[in-house]
């Protein structure tokens, strides 16, 4: 446990499981900062600083996409902030483990994200810090590095679609889901809430659906 | 212009308070054992509909396209065990692959 594992020990690992995912995401880092400069898109600049202090691609990208689209402002706000809204629960579940005073708890929350809570978590409701920390720090650098060489690069990359990146986001959730289905209380939850998104799809704004799925969840208080 | 910085400094900082709200309010006191319970099965949930929204969705309408033969292919990966760059780029790679007959055609 915690003597056995120090700390630095625990970062190093969580940075280094994070480094195939940090590609990947790094890779969306491009796509979104070329989509975000390439002509209707929000501009170099406000990409690169929402990449650093939004830190989450699917909100990130429904933004985008909804302002490309010729969608409000309102909408695009709402849209990634209902997207965002899972990591409410999420930061609840990592808020025992996130040590310091407030200022440094707010810091550290921002490095928590899907792919560096599901590296950090251990399978029975708790998460390692240092793993957290450590794979968080590797992501952060590698969405925001990614959205710089983006905006750079501009259209030089191509059509996204045509390169498979959006087929790409489905197997990197399905990778990270894979590990948790270990109960088949867990294989219930994830198939109900796979559920409850595709049939809430067609008639709530994007994000919704997904946070709607996280009501899952509540199957664990009355099965274990 | 600022209208643009608006909306990225609303998206930003709603961002930080939502993850900030947990760890910032709640601080190291334990969760009520029967929320653990519900929180451990949170990331099932919310990735399995990500999987879906993802692979299915297009907007507020369900498409089926080149991203279902990409998720095929990230099974086939994930159950031979393969690291997960290449399950992404395998899934990645299979949806080019489709959209390139595809157009072919």
């Amino acid at each position: 446990m915690a003597e056995s594992t120090p700390i630095r020990f625990e970062l190093r690992a969580g940075a280094l499981t994070a480094v195939p995912l940090a590609v990947a995401v790094g890779l969306f880092g491009v796509s979104f900062g070329v989509l975000s400069a390439s002509s209707g898109g929000m501009g170099a600049l406000p990409a690169i600083v929402m990449s650093a202090t939004t830190f989450a691609g699917s909100a990130q990208f429904a933004a985008a996409s909804i302002l490309s689209s010729g969608g409000g402002p309102i909408a695009a706000i709402a849209a990634a902030l209902l997207l965002n809204a899972r990591y409410l629960p999420i930061g609840v579940s990592v808020a025992r483990v996130l040590s310091g005073g407030p200022l440094l708890r707010l810091l550290k929350a921002q490095l928590v994200v899907d792919e560096s809570w599901a590296i950090a978590a251990r399978g029975d409701g708790h998460f390692d810090p240092g793993r957290l920390m450590g794979a968080g720090i590797v992501l952060w650098l590698a969405w925001v590095g990614g959205t710089i060489v983006g905006v750079i690069g501009g259209e030089a990359l191509g059509d996204p679609a045509a390169l498979g990146l959006d087929a790409a986001f489905p197997a990197l959730f399905l990778a990270l889901l894979a590990p948790q289905l270990r109960s088949r209380t867990a294989l219930s939850v994830a198939i109900l809430g796979a559920a409850i998104a595709v049939v809430l799809t067609p008639f709530t704004p994007p994000g919704v659906p997904i946070i709607a799925a996280g009501g899952a969840a509540f199957i664990g208080l009355w099965r274990r | 212009m600022s209208g643009t910085w608006a909306i990225v400094a609303a998206i930003g900082l709603g961002t930080m308070l939502i993850k900030a709200a947990g760890p910032v309010l709640l601080g190291g006191r334990p969760l009520p054992e029967r929320l653990r319970g519900i929180v451990a099965l949170l990331a099932p949930a919310l990735l399995a509909a990500l999987v879906a929204t993802a692979t299915l969705g297009e907007g507020q309408s369900l498409v089926v396209d080149a991203r279902v033969a990409g998720l095929a292919v990230a099974v086939i990966a994930i159950v031979l065990r393969a690291p997960t760059l290449l399950v992404v780029l395998a899934a990645a790679a299979a949806a080019a692959m489709v959209r390139f007959a595809g157009a072919l055609m």
